[in-house]
Parts: C-alpha cells; structure tokens; sequence
C-alpha cells in the first residue's frame, strides 16, 4: 500500500497573509541585528555616512515592527492568574508596553 | 480469498481480545492489564473517535451527604420499569462511585465544588443529586483520560481500523475474531483465549437519532449470529430533547440545570401528563426531570393535541433556557449554547431551542451475566452492547457511563481469569466474509439503509401496534434478500468505505429483525415499548425478558427469561406526585 | 446546486491527487460532511473520507475546505460562494482520498505521557481540586485531536519530526493539572518539542476547540528557560 506523500512545498509562507506576515517578522532579525552593528560602530565614535540613512530607516521600522510584534506575542507565554482570575492579555501587553517605555526613558536619560 | 489464518496480525495469541475502544472498553482493557495479562484494542475507529466521546450530561454514582445505595436502585428499578435484574443493579450502584473515584484518579477532569470536592447535579429520574460531571463533555472527557491513561500499559496494544466481521467459536468457545485491516482492505484472523465485545449501540438502525455513524449494533449482530441471544431488544429509547434536523442532543443537563419544556403556546405541557406540577427551580423526578420514555411520550400527546410547531424537520416542541442567564449556561452549559450556534444558529441565551424526541439509547443487548459473560464461553461484552441487565425498559440518563466503566472493569477481569487457564486456540485458514454480489437490480447501500431506518421508525417508534410490526417483519427480511445483492461501486482494497457500509448495513439488519420480533412477542406496555393495542402494563405474562436468538432460517426466535428480583417488588412508577 | 471540488487519490490507480467535481443540491443547513456524505450516499460510492459524530467533538472529519483547515461536520456549504474545493489535511500522508495518516501522532502524544503521573498510594476518596485549579489546565483538556492545528503549522508541515501544537498542549494539560507529579521536561524541552516552534501562531487560529496550543508551546518556553537556568524551579 503507498501513501501520497505531498512533496515539500517551497513557496508555503507565500499561501497565507498570515505565513508571510510570520515570515515578514523573521526577517525583522536582520534589521535588529544591523542597528545593533551600527550602534556599537557609531558609538565607536564613527560618522554615519548619510547614503545609509534610507537603509537605517528600514532598520528602524523593522526593529518598531518586531517590537510590536514581539510584545503582543508576550501574554501567550506569560500568563499569569490572581486567585483563579485570568489577568486579560490587553492588560499584559499594556503592561510591558509601560516596561518598555519607562526602560526607553531610563536608558535615554543616562545617554543623553 | 482466504484470510492469511497462521499468519495473524499480532503473530500470536492473545491472552483478551477487546473489539471496541468506547468506555466500556477501554475501562475493560485497563482491568486486563493490572490483572497481568496481554490484551489487545481493536476498534475500526480509533479509541478516542469512539462514540462514548459525544456523551455530554454525566455519569451517575452516589457520593452526596444524605444519598444512599438504595436509593439509586430504587430510582434505577422504578425508572426501568421493574424490568432490572436487581442483583445486577444493587452491585452496579454498589460500584458505580468507587469507579467514577477511579477515573479522577487517572485524571478526569470533573467539575469541582468551591472546597475541591467533585460537584454532582440533578438529572432526570434521579431522586438525589448524584450526576458527576465534566461540565457538559462528561463523555469526551471520560473517553480522552481513558485513552491517554491506556497509553501507559506495555500490556496494551491496539488495532486501529479493525473491522471485525465475524466471531470464531469452536465447539461452543471463543478462539478470536475474523477482521478487516480498513487501510489495506486485507482480512485476517486475530487469535484470542478470551473475546470482549464493547461495540456499543446500534442507533443507526433508526434515520433520527443522536448516535454517530459508527453505532450500527455490529457486536450484537456478531454475537446473535454466533449463537449467544439478545436480550430486551425492543426497548429503545427516544431521548425528548434533539435538534430538529441533525438529531444532535441537548442534553439533559439542560433540564436539570432548570431548563423547561415547552409547546407552541408557550405551556409547560408536561403538567398535562401525570409528571407534576411546573416549579420555578427544578424539582427532583417531577416535570423536567421526569424519566425519557414517559417525556417523549408526552411528546407524541402534543402532536395528537395539535400543540406542536412544524418545521421543515418535523414537528417540535421547545426547550427554554432563556431564565438560566448568560453566566449559568455558560458555566454548567456551555457544550449546549456552542452545539445551538454552530448547528442551529441561535443563542439559547435569548433563543427558544426547538426540539424532538430522537433514538438515543439502546436498552437491549447481548445476553450476559454479572460478570459480562455470554453463553458462549470465554465471549464477553460489556458497555452499550451488552444487556447485563440494570436498564430494564427504560434507562436513567447518567447510568450508561458508570455501566460502561463498572460492567468493562468486571468483565475484564473475568475476562482475564479466564484466559488464564483457557487453552490456545489453533490458528488455522478462515473464510472472508461473503460481500453483497450486486447480482440484484443494482440497489444502493445507502438507499437499503434509508429503506431500514424508515421501516424500523413507523413500525418500531414511540408507540407500536402488532399490525405495523407484523408488517415490518416482512419488508425486512425481503430487505435482507436484497441487501446480499446490492451492488457496490467500490471494489478496490485501501480504506474502502463503502465495503465496511455494507457489512454494517448487515449487522443493522439482523438487529433490527429482533428489534421488531420481540417488540411483536411483548403484548403489554412497558417504559419505553408502548404497545397501542396493548397499552396496560402486564407483570402476569411479561415481567420477564425476552431473548431473540437466530432460527435456522436466519430470522429471530424469541422466548421469554424471568426478571431477577430482589427486594423491590413490581410497583407504579409514580413521578412528580 | 453548488459544486464540490473534491480531491481524489485511490492508491495504486493515481500516481497523485486529482480534483473530481460534483454537483450537490443546494440546503442552508446542509455542512459540508452533509455535502460529501450526499455524494457518497447517491452519486459515488467509491470516494472515502473520515466522520462519526457530526457534532464536532470526535475530531474525525478535519480537511482542507477551500485552502483552510476545518471540521467539515461544523463548516457550513451556505458560508461559501461558487465551488467548494475539499482536500485532506495538508502536510500529512494521503492513505485515500480524504482520508490521511495520523499513526505519528498517536506516538508523539504517547512519547509525552499523557497521564496523571503520582507516587504512592491513591486515597480511598477523590483528589481534592478547586475550581481555580481545574481552571488552571482545562483549556488544554479540551483537545479532540482533530489535527487542524498540525496542518496550519508549516514547522510540522516542513519537519514530520516536530512535536507539534497537539501533543505539547496535551503533556501541558498534565503538567498544569494540580494531581500530577510527573516532568515532562526530556521530551518538551528539545529542538523537536517546545523549541522547535517558531511561533507562527496559526495553531490556534485554526483549533476549534479553542485550545489555543501556540500559548500552550509559548509557556513551556518560559517554564524550560527558566529550568536550564535554575534547574531545582518547578513552574
Ligand atoms: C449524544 C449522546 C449523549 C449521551 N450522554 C450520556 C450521558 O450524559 N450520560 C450517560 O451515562 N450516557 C450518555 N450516553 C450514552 C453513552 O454515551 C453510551 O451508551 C456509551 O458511551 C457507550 O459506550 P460503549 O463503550 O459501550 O460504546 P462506544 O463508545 O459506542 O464504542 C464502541 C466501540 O466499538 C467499536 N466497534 C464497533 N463495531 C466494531 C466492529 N465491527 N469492529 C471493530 N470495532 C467496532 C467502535 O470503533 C468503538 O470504539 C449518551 C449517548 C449519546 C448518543
Ligand atoms: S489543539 Fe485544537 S486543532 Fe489541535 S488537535 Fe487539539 S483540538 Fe484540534
Ligand atoms: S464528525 Fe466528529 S468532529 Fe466532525
């Protein structure tokens, strides 16, 4: 007796919205790991030429997405209850996302 | 072609053979392995498919303060008619809790009280409260820790996809099964020293019922025409509350949660019909909570008063949860308020559900002992499929789960004393099982099956008279003729369907002929066979059992088999009063 | 009339699926099992898929309706324009038809220990559970294996060898559970269990049960990362 076996499909994160928004944000990495490289090259006391503005501009927007994304995945693994009440999920993201930006100012007040 | 005999698909000889992963048995595979002994599960679904899986409302066993044994015997007996054998329930009821502890222990999900105590509710019949449940997936929950819990033994193996098509008995013992590998399509002898059927029901020999595709009685036609009787045929039970078109149950954890039962004027029409009087809370065995026979009947009388609603599935009445709030059927309910939108579309938190009586439950079974044993030595069934009996002619709703686990648990263990000292059977060729030669007029599977059901529905439903059955009789055996002639589309080997139909439809088919046979053989009126032209209750001629066995010629032969009673004497069945 | 587009593979006749169309009369409330049972119960004995109890809770009738994994029992023909495309659940083995292979499956959920796992004696009386605690795992104890959430996983679809969303919820469902002693941190905690997922999220989109196994995965990551570090922790 044979079983079909479908073969590999390569084009699979191209079949769903959602595949290629999952795929969008793997990529994300790319740009988190070229603005870590810039930072530690500019805070090496370097210029940044100005033809890499535009590609830092991408970077940025890829480091803001993953953010996003990634705090809004948080609640799935973190789920925390108070005497059998389910803390809502809005209210964790809610909660990292003022993690975030008090660590955001914290940070910009010793760098600045 | 004949089946591969020596070379067995174990390659060897199993201690007990279990044919269905249902409660019954897997609860009975369970009981083999921690007696020591090698069994295998063969299902021609896999366990956790098995039909034990769509029970919603609970399972019934005395734990609650103030509850006692005899009361849930005395509700059992009463509630069966006085057709119990009372041995059989005193030792059920006695069993019933220390099972149900059982499956906490391997993890069931029960509902809990707010100290962590297992919560119990109401159902109908039942005098106290003592229905556990998993919210209202009892079955699902029961079947999936049953499963996962069998995933432990090294002593458990399993068939997935096994059709079995025929039992192998020598010399008045069982020696194994004949069966069909659904995904090769190759049939091959599985040798055994001991046989449990736990096949379940055969609801499907009816076209509205709330059993799945799979409940089409084979363990009982396997055993009938092995030799061993089936007992109490004719009691089939029309659960009242069923969704119009697909027959999916509302289950009665509705009711006992306080739902009621209303027809097209929007009156609690059960008070009409010796059950009590409406309360606003739910009151025990009154109304609502009445038994399911006397319930559908009250059905029947609606439609004769012309105080029903038509639909286009059917006439109904309607079920009425809308006073239980939001927060309560979500809570005890929810199964319901999800099977009601996805099914009906409607929200029964501010939507009536409108409802019919729908085949449920076989009462009736292969004839077996305390210890699940049938005539045939070292042949065993429990669960659905075997009549021990503690329905009688009428089953309580919560009691056929417990009956599962405690009648799978006795007879695997006898099961399993037995095959320690049976002998091996010698493996030898066996036949296949002879297939319809379409060598008819080119007949259906389906359209015979279609044919069946509706025979079985205007001859053998709520109400009967020996006119209908006297004619049933007939258009079934000529459908027996045809049915060995139909014609099949598929003849390929790999999971063919259409070939398990049709051997299906066979099992249908002979069940369905003791169905009508006995329900003809009983002249009297009794729980859920109401006989028009006999409609007395008579303790003289019929407080017995009947038993159908196969003639020669292949149609049923029924004789009569006294009730045990122990210490409830024959009484009325009083509800609500 | 609406018209199925049903795919059809018969072993040994087709090398490879091949779409079959079928015309099936028009009924509000008919799902599309009633479609399929329609074709094989008056047009065409031959074509095999899976169901049983056509209420949603056996998890025997999941396939692809057009492109997306669903119950067919619960999946109504009336919810879709034009032809109604079914396929077997993408990713598996094809046996015949509709019909796919889930024989790994059963290893992998037996691989995880699904049972109460405790030592000594059990009590005469039940376990004592509080709401709050059945509350704790009861999400996860709802999995009817339907294998929906394996078929929208493309980690399972492009490695057969991950666990997969199923079988993590369920060793979940006992490790959260107050009654069980067991630690199923070996299987869980490797680049086939918890860490073999990317998080893609569409598990719990497709579950319909509402399981929601990609939360199931995500807190075992936390529950294993935090184990490596400080190993004597019991999350
Ligand atoms: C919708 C519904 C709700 C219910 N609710 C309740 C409730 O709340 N409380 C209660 O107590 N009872 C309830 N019942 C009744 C109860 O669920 C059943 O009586 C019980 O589950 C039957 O279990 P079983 O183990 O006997 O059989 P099943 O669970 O039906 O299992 C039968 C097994 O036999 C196998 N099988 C059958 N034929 C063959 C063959 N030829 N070859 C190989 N294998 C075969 C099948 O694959 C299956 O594994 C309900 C029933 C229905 C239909
Ligand atoms: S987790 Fe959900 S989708 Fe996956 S098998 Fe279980 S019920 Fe089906
Ligand atoms: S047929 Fe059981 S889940 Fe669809």
């Amino acid at each position: 007796m044979t079983y079909y076996t479908p073969p590999v499909d390569r084009l699979w994160w191209t079949r769903r919205r959602s595949y290629f928004v999952f795929v969008l944000r793997e990529f994300t990495s790319v740009g988190v790991a070229w603005s870590a490289l810039l930072l530690v090259y500019a805070a090496k006391g370097n210029e940044i030429p100005v033809w890499l503005v535009p590609i830092n501009l991408i970077a940025l927007a890829a480091c803001v997405f993953h953010a996003i994304t990634f705090l809004s995945l948080a609640p799935k693994a973190t789920v925390v209850r108070l005497d059998g009440w389910r803390v809502p999920d809005y209210m964790i993201v809610g909660g990292n996302y003022g993690l975030w930006l008090f660590a955001s100012l914290v940070l910009a007040w010793v760098v600045l | 072609m004949v089946a591969r005999g020596a070379g067995d698909p174990l390659g060897r000889v199993v201690d007990v053979l279990i044919v269905g992963g249902g409660a019954a048995g897997l609860r009975a595979a369970i009981a083999v392995a921690e007696a020591g002994l090698e069994c295998t599960v063969l299902s021609k679904v896999y366990p956790m498919r098995s039909h034990t899986v769509s029970a919603e409302g609970g399972a019934a066993g005395v734990i609650g303060v103030g509850d006692t044994l005899d009361e849930h015997a005395y509700d059992t007996i009463s509630g069966g008619d006085w057709l119990c054998d009372q041995d059989a329930v005193e030792m059920f009821v006695r069993e019933a809790p220390r099972e149900l502890i059982q499956l906490e222990h391997w993890g069931c999900p029960w509902s809990r009280e707010p100290d962590g105590r297992v919560a119990v509710r109401p159902f109908g019949g039942m005098r106290q409260l003592r229905t556990w449940f998993a919210a209202d997936k009892t079955g699902f929950h029961l079947l999936h820790t049953l499963f996962q819990t069998t995933l432990k033994y090294p002593q458990i193996s399993r068939l997935d996809e096994w059709y079995v098509t025929r039992l192998l008995v020598e010399d008045g013992r069982i020696e194994g099964v004949v069966a069909i590998d659904i995904k090769t399509g190759e049939t091959a002898a599985v040798w055994a020293k001991a046989v449990i059927l736990a096949t379940g029901g055969g609801g499907k020999v009816f076209p509205f019922t709330t059993n799945a595709a799979i409940k089409t009685g084979d363990g009982m036609a396997l055993a009938y025409r092995a030799g061993a009787p089936l007992k109490d045929m004719e009691f089939v039970q029309y659960h009242p509350t069923g969704l119009p078109f697909t027959g999916i149950l509302i289950t009665e954890a509705a009711r006992a949660e306080g739902g009621w039962l209303v027809n097209k004027d929007g009156y609690r029409y059960l008070q009409d019909y010796d059950l009590g009087v409406p309360t606003d809370k739910p009151k025990l065995r009154s109304m609502e909570l009445g038994p399911r026979d006397r319930l559908s009947q009250a059905f029947v009388g609606e439609l004769d008063k012309g105080r029903t609603v038509e639909t286009p599935y059917g006439h109904v009445t309607f079920l009425d949860l809308r006073h239980l709030g939001e927060e309560r059927i979500e809570a005890r309910i929810p199964f319901v308020r999800e099977l009601c939108r996805s099914y009906q579309k409607l929200d029964p938190v501010t939507d009536l559900i409108p409802v019919r009586p729908v085949v449920h439950y076989m009462m009736g079974g292969v004839h077996t002992d305390i210890d699940g044993a049938t005539p045939i030595a070292g042949l065993y069934a429990a669960g659905e499929t075997a009549c021990v009996s503690i329905n009688g002619a009428n089953r309580l709703g919560s009691n056929s789960l417990p009956e599962c686990l405690v009648f799978g648990a006795r007879a695997g263990l006898a099961a399993a004393e037995y095959a320690g000292t049976a002998a091996k059977p010698a493996a030898r060729a066996v036949p296949d099982e002879p297939l319809p030669d379409g060598s008819g007029s080119g007949e259906r599977i389906a359209d015979l099956r279609t044919e069946m059901q509706r025979t079985l529905e205007d001859a053998a439903g709520i109400y009967r008279t020996g006119d209908d059955l006297e004619k049933a009789v007939g258009s079934l055996r000529d459908l027996r003729e045809r049915a060995k002639k139909a014609k099949l589309d598929d003849s390929s080997t790999s999971f063919n369907t259409e070939r398990i139909n049709a051997l299906e439809l066979g099992c249908m088919l002979d069940i369905a002929e003791t169905i009508v046979a006995s329900a003809l053989n009983r002249e009297e009126s009794r729980g859920a066979h109401q006989r028009s032209d006999f409609p007395k209750r008579d303790d003289e001629g019929f407080l017995a059992h009947s038993l159908a066995h196969q003639g020669p010629d292949g149609s049923p032969v029924v004789s009569l088999l006294p009730v045990t009673i122990t210490r409830w004497p024959p009484g009325e069945r009083v509800y609500g009063r | 009339m609406t018209v199925l587009e049903v795919s059809r593979y018969r072993p040994g006749i087709d090398a490879e699926p091949v779409f079959q169309r079928y015309e099936v009369p028009d009924n509000d409330d008919w799902a599309v099992l009633d479609g399929l049972n329609y074709v094989k119960d008056s047009v065409d004995g031959t074509l095999s898929f899976r169901w049983s109890c056509r209420m949603g809770i056996c998890g025997s009738c999941g396939m692809t309706v057009n492109g997306e994994p669903r119950l067919t029992c619960g999946t109504f023909l009336a919810d879709y324009d034009g032809v109604v495309r079914v396929e077997p659940l993408h990713g598996f083995p094809v046996i015949r038809d509709l019909v796919v292979d889930i024989e790994p499956f059963l290893e992998k959920l037996s691989s995880v220990s699904p049972w109460l796992i405790r030592s000594g004696e059990d009590p005469a009386s039940e376990f004592a559970q509080t709401p709050a605690q059945l509350e704790a795992y009861k999400q996860y104890s709802m999995c009817i294996n339907c294998m929906l959430c394996y078929s929208a996983c493309p980690v399972y679809v492009l490695d057969p060898d991950f666990l997969g969303p199923a079988a993590i919820a369920l060793a979940q469902r006992y490790n959260l559970d107050s009654r069980d002693e067991g630690d199923r941190f070996d299987v869980l905690s490797t680049d086939e269990g918890v860490w073999g997922c990317t998080f893609v999220g569409e598990c719990t989109s497709a579950c319909p049960k509402h399981v929601d196994p990609a939360e199931a995965i995500q807190r075992y990551k936390l529950t294993a990362a935090v184990r490596s570090v400080l190993p004597w922790v019991r999350l």
